[in-house]
């Protein structure tokens, strides 16, 4: 089967990758871009764990294909720290210990770093419904709302 | 697979007439990836009618209703204010249709071309009396959403159809849509059943119109026509709404799988119909 | 074990709550979990797997398959060891794994593997399984634990059985329990009130995220490197070896960061696979199960079918119970029926008491470990008869445990004397907390239940490096499940006396320490801890050493504190403390470096009691349940990192709610898995859940020097039943089967109803 030729940006990065038509963008990030952060649980879209955010929209990267990336923006887990210094989040997840095992949490911080970047005062409520879609199979999620509800009220102080 | 992007509908439906072996159109991705991944099914055609002109967009029609895009994904629908205002069922709807990330990529149309009978926004957009824009290659034509399903996972959809746009009505004056569904979950899973339902009100309060439909309790969905009967010329009351009930039951006709079983389900679109109707009325403005 | 130098109180570092040594790894994607290594030359294998739930496998062709381009090797049950043993007498459980791993006359589940493949892309390797022609001739099957042990059940593999069994049972039934004292018949009959019902509880998966991964090396040398997601890297050297036929020593084996375990990743399924398609390819094979093989392939706990029959005199006070626990734990033996039985009735002092556990095998996968493996099913069904017994004799379901409690010196329902246990405590924390004096709603039911588990010990060897700059390393041989490399570094700056962020502790591979038991049992706190203060203590004797030596003074006359090596007393000298950093700054110069060791085999883990509350709402219309308030009370002994501990109760209750609500394995009439995704798989989500509040009990196990005992899995223990308590006050109604899913409560709603 002949590939295909991608030009993307990932993390701000002008990237390009060749891919079967037939390969996911989180095959591609994982086997071609070694951007190996963003993990598969399920393939499904039914964990979580490869959210991504394309083009400003949180999406399963298990269920969005390779080819589907051309021209696009793609931001993983990998490009939420600047630099040496860390998103409030993974900060607060540290602290609050909001991981065990830590295989859900590149695509928790994702998709709460997208949450918070289009509601900074969500409730409760608001955070797991957003969040339903991540699993998490360690904690019972407490810590893990704990530190964003936290997280959230921090980056309002500052503004 | 061959995966191609037509920037039109109308090259979708040339590529699609003229393809060999099995098609598949890609919109929001979330039911042709599964199965592609899972390797139940992988078409030798996928087209992905994203970059087609008019795939994205929400309009206003001229008569004072709604073209939905066939690519306008759930998040989409769910942050246009006046839409999610005129249509909450519909809406609602598309919005219970799995995770956030989902949202992200699912739409209207893929929901419906999928063929499941368990599709959430299939009910919402019967009982809103949606039609459907289908593109091929002798032009466009306008079909109603009770043609499009077929049995489960299959369409009357011919080769060479592709769906442009989901066309809503005009909401009437003193009218509102609901849709409610039952999970075992508070999300994430597929509907054990689903009931939409739309009511206009006379001044007195009266119900003077309705639809009800069902889904995941038959082949394909349900428009019950006797339980939109049983609420007409009625306020709504406890008597009403119970024999709605029993006649919404009385019409399902489903299978126990995974899910729900027979007894479960009929027994929760009676429940469902009870609930979606109450919430349709106060909709339409109507107090009990 | 007994301990001459435990420490109890003035903890300085232990019971702090340090941020985790893995956090910057794990919050920036940089972690290596099993899937995300690569090798050079790397080829992706995958498996094919048996449509069918019981089948004789009439033959293999691989020829179209070996003929694709890009694949390089294709193995099949010819490719492994014909006789994989450890040597004399342990024939039993390796032929099993090799068997689960790869199947020989008859595939025995849906999903057992039958044959794999390696190809130089993943795609091509799916495409080559489907070249592989298998002929099979369908047998019979039956996946129900009360089905395959009645008469006419189709036999799943004939002389299973081990000699526990007595005569005259189905083949199925592989191992049989009997234990128990007193009279129940006479306990039964000084009762006031008798109450026997029967429960079922569903196969659950432990629903890790992250799948099975590895990647496997093997060369024709038989020397081979393993990396893999594993709860015991040594188990899977031991097992692997002895499936390819290889010495032991000669594979290295590495664990990587590990996604998630429960106890479903302590042995081996992918691992071997990818050493034999190595082997043959003589190329790296990384293999990563898909969701759907997770779940159809490898181990679920067991499902179960119990009688308990309970008497209770109307003061409260238990005269005598009885239970018998039948579990069906897949193809294999070993589901878990002594654990079931044993920990039944641990929680209460009986002098009548009588249990009884069957192992019976079916056409399902293997059964795991899954966090207190049998023990959550037990406490179901008997906490829910004891809730019964309350409520017909008008009684506060607290104070009757209370009355009944286990406590220091009594005799155990499975035998031995209790040492210091928590139950009290936990109960009385319970009663005393805000949650249970909160009046409920109007349709809410409140439920509450003790659980217990043993905790265990097991092979252990840690070692501990200083190093010039005075900082430490710490090499520890159980995979961190929990964030117990910030416990170890914890007790080993208690011990050291120098801070918690000067010392860093690495999960070791094969190669370089002794054997470690897995990471099961709730034994890394308790196991790990003991052998990592051991070797602190070891190393700190070596540096006191040096001490005197620099000192000229003899070495008794040296003790160690707060970091600093200090003449024992007056008559020992007038030296300045001298500093941990000062020894290690010239060590090489003074005798060479200094490292403590510690190899054992702990055996005083000491068992562990909770007390959990919760409060439930359902819908009667449409059955469904909303768990409105959690509280998990526990004894910990001694939290050495509060936070995790909280983090493991937390983590026990939520997937106990997943199991008492919605969770469980489906089969259809085809002996076919149903639901072997996380779609219709329904584990619970954060939009399902309240938070789940916690109280830490400490009574310190004797068996520790700090106190420790696991605490990982005794939060799993009363989740069930607790649940099953609120659920049945909520809906007016008992529910005595689990999953209690909206169907089952509208069911029993309405046969309620109806009479």
């Amino acid at each position: 089967m002949s590939k295909i030729h991608v030009n993307t940006t990932v993390n701000g990065d002008e990237v390009d990758f060749l891919c079967d038509p037939r390969e996911t963008l989180l095959d591609c990030l994982r086997d071609k871009l070694q951007l190996t952060g963003s993990k598969e649980g399920c393939g499904t879209g039914d964990c979580g764990a490869c959210s991504v955010v394309l083009d400003g929209r949180l999406v399963c990267a298990c269920l969005v294909l390779g080819v589907e990336a051309e021209g696009k923006t793609v931001d993983t887990v990998e490009g939420i720290a600047k630099g040496q210094d860390l998103h409030p989040l993974q900060e607060k997840f540290i602290k609050y210990a909001a991981l065990q095992c830590g295989i859900c949490t590149p695509g928790i911080l994702v998709a709460t770093k997208n949450l918070l970047e289009r509601s900074p005062n969500p409730t409760e409520t608001e955070v797991r419904y957003w969040l339903a879609g991540n699993l998490c199979r360690c904690t019972g999620y407490d810590k893990i709302i704990r530190a964003i509800m936290d997280t959230a009220a921090e980056m309002r102080e500052a503004g | 697979m061959q995966y191609y992007s037509p920037d039109s509908f109308s090259s979708a439906a040339e590529i699609a007439s003229k393809a060999q072996g099995s098609i598949r159109f890609l919109a929001g991705g979330t039911d042709v990836l599964v199965q592609l991944r899972s390797d139940i099914f992988t078409p030798d055609t996928l087209i992905d009618i994203k970059k087609a002109e008019g795939a994205k967009s929400i309009e206003r029609t001229e008569d004072g209703g709604w073209r939905i895009g066939a690519a306008v994904a759930g998040a989409e629908m769910s942050e246009h204010a006046e839409l999610k205002n005129e249509w909450p069922g519909v809406v609602e709807a598309v919005d219970l249709i799995g995770s956030t990330q989902i949202q992200g990529r699912a739409t209207l149309v893929g929901n419906l071309c999928n063929g499941s009978p368990a599709a959430d926004s299939v009910p919402a957009l019967v009982a809103a009396d949606a039609r459907i824009v289908v593109q091929s290659l002798s032009g466009e034509r306008i079909v109603s959403v009770m043609d499009i399903p077929k049995s489960p996972g299959k369409t009357n959809l011919e080769k060479g159809d592709v769906v442009k746009a989901v066309l809503l009505p005009t909401r009437a004056e003193r009218s509102g849509d609901a849709y409610l569904r039952f999970i075992p979950r508070s999300e994430m899973d597929i509907a054990v059943a689903g009931c939409g339902v739309w009511l206009q009100l006379d001044e007195q309060g009266v119900v003077s119109a309705a639809r009800v439909s069902l889904g995941a309790v038959a082949p394909t969905v349900l428009d019950v026509d006797a339980a939109a009967k049983a609420i007409i010329g009625t306020k709504l009351d406890d008597a009403a709404l119970e024999n709605m009930a029993a006649v919404a039951s009385s019409a399902c006709n489903p299978i126990t799988d995974r899910r729900g079983t027979v007894e479960y389900r009929t027994h929760l679109a009676g429940v469902l119909a009870k609930r979606a109707a109450k919430i349709a009325y106060t909709r339409a403005g109507g107090s009990q | 074990m007994a301990l001459d130098d435990t420490k109890t109180k003035d903890f300085k570092f232990v019971g702090t709550r340090p941020e985790r040594p893995d956090g910057v790894d794990k919050v920036t994607g940089r972690a290596k979990f099993g899937a995300d290594m690569t090798a050079p030359g790397m080829l992706h294998g995958a498996i094919l797997r048996s449509p069918h739930a019981h089948a004789r496998i009439l033959s293999i062709d691989t020829s179209k398959a070996e003929a694709l381009k890009g694949v390089k090797a294709v193995v099949t049950r010819a490719d492994f060891s014909t006789n994989p043993t450890f040597g004399p007498g342990l024939t039993g459980e390796p032929w099993n794994v090799l068997e689960n791993v790869m199947a020989g006359e008859k595939a025995l589940y849906d999903g057992h593997a039958v044959a794999a493949v390696a190809a130089t892309s993943a795609l091509i390797a799916r495409d080559a399984l489907k070249l592989i022609d298998v002929t099979y001739e369908v047998l019979d099957h039956v996946t129900d634990v009360d089905k395959a042990m009645a008469e006419g059940a189709p036999v799943i593999r004939e002389g299973a059985a081990d000699k526990s069994v007595p005569a005259g049972m189905h083949p199925n039934v592989v191992r049989y329990h009997d234990s128990g004292h007193g009279d129940v018949e006479a306990g039964f009959a000084e009762a006031d009130l008798v109450l026997e019902n029967s429960f079922k509880t569903e196969a659950t998966h432990q629903g890790y995220i992250e799948p099975h991964a590895c990647l496997g090396s093997l060369g024709n040398d038989g020397k081979g490197e393993l990396w893999c997601t594993t709860q015991g890297h040594w188990y899977a050297q031991k097992m692997c070896a002895a499936l390819l036929g290889l010495e032991t020593s000669q594979l290295r084996v590495t664990a990587s960061e590990i996604g998630g375990g429960f106890g479903g990743k302590t042995t081996v399924f992918i691992e071997p696979v990818a050493l034999a398609l190595s082997r043959k390819a003589n190329k790296p094979v990384k293999i990563v199960m898909s969701r759907s093989e997770v779940f159809r392939a490898t181990g679920p706990t067991a499902s179960t079918s119990m009688d308990i029959k309970i008497g209770m005199k109307k003061d409260g006070t238990i005269t005598a119970a009885s239970g018998v626990f039948r579990l069906q734990g897949g193809a294999f033996p070993g589901a878990p029926c002594e654990f079931t039985a044993m920990c039944a009735f641990a929680p209460y002092a009986l002098e009548n008491v009588h249990q009884i556990g069957y192992d019976v095998m079916s056409n399902r996968p293997k059964q795991a470990a899954y966090r207190a493996p049998g023990s959550p099913m037990a406490a179901f069904a008997v906490e829910s008869v004891i809730d019964d017994l309350c409520k017909e004799l008008g009684l506060d379901p607290i104070d009757v445990r209370l009355k009944n409690a286990s406590h220091k010196g009594t005799k155990a329902s499975f035998g031995p004397r209790f040492d210091d246990i928590g139950l009290v405590e936990t109960l009385e924390a319970a009663k005393a907390h805000e949650h249970y004096n909160t009046p409920l709603k109007e349709g809410q039911g409140r439920g509450i239940s003790c659980g217990f588990w043993f905790n265990h010990g097991g092979e252990t060897a840690v070692s501990l490096a200083l190093s010039e700059d005075g900082t430490a390393q710490i090499s520890v041989g159980t995979p961190d499940i929990g964030g117990s490399r910030a416990s170890m570094a914890l007790m080993a700056a208690e011990e050291l006396g120098i801070p918690y962020e000067h010392i860093r502790c690495t999960v070791a591979d094969t190669a370089t320490l002794g054997y470690n038991e897995i990471s099961h049992g709730s034994r890394v706190t308790y196991a790990s801890g003991l052998a990592t203060i051991k070797a602190a203590k070891d190393a700190v004797n070596k540096l006191c050493k040096r001490a005197a030596q620099k000192w000229g003074i003899p070495e008794d006359a040296v003790k160690w504190e707060d970091g600093c090596a200090v003449p024992s007393g007056a008559n020992a000298g007038d030296f300045d403390p001298l500093p941990l950093a000062k020894i290690t700054a010239n060590m090489g110069a003074t005798g060479g470096p200094i490292v403590g060791h510690f190899e054992a085999t702990p055996e005083g883990a000491g068992v562990s009691f909770a007390t959990h509350i919760v409060d439930a709402e359902v819908d009667h219309e449409t059955g469904k349940t909303k768990i409105v308030r959690y509280t998990v009370v526990q004894d910990a002994g001694k939290a050495i990192h509060p936070t995790y501990v909280e983090g493991q109760f937390q983590g026990g209750a939520a997937q106990g709610i997943g199991w008492a609500l919605n969770e469980e394995y489906i089969y259809g009439d085809d002996g076919r898995l149903q639901n072997a995704g996380f779609l219709d798989y329904r584990i619970p989500l954060a939009s399902d859940l309240p938070m789940i509040d916690t109280v830490i009990v400490e009574v310190a196990n004797p068996g520790h020097p700090y106190g420790v005992r696991g605490v990982g899995e005794t939060s799993i223990c009363p989740p069930l039943a607790a649940i099953a308590n609120a659920v049945s006050a909520a809906a007016g109604v008992r529910m005595r089967e689990l999953p209690m899913s909206p169907p089952r409560i509208v069911a029993a709603l309405k046969a309620a109803q109806d009479g």
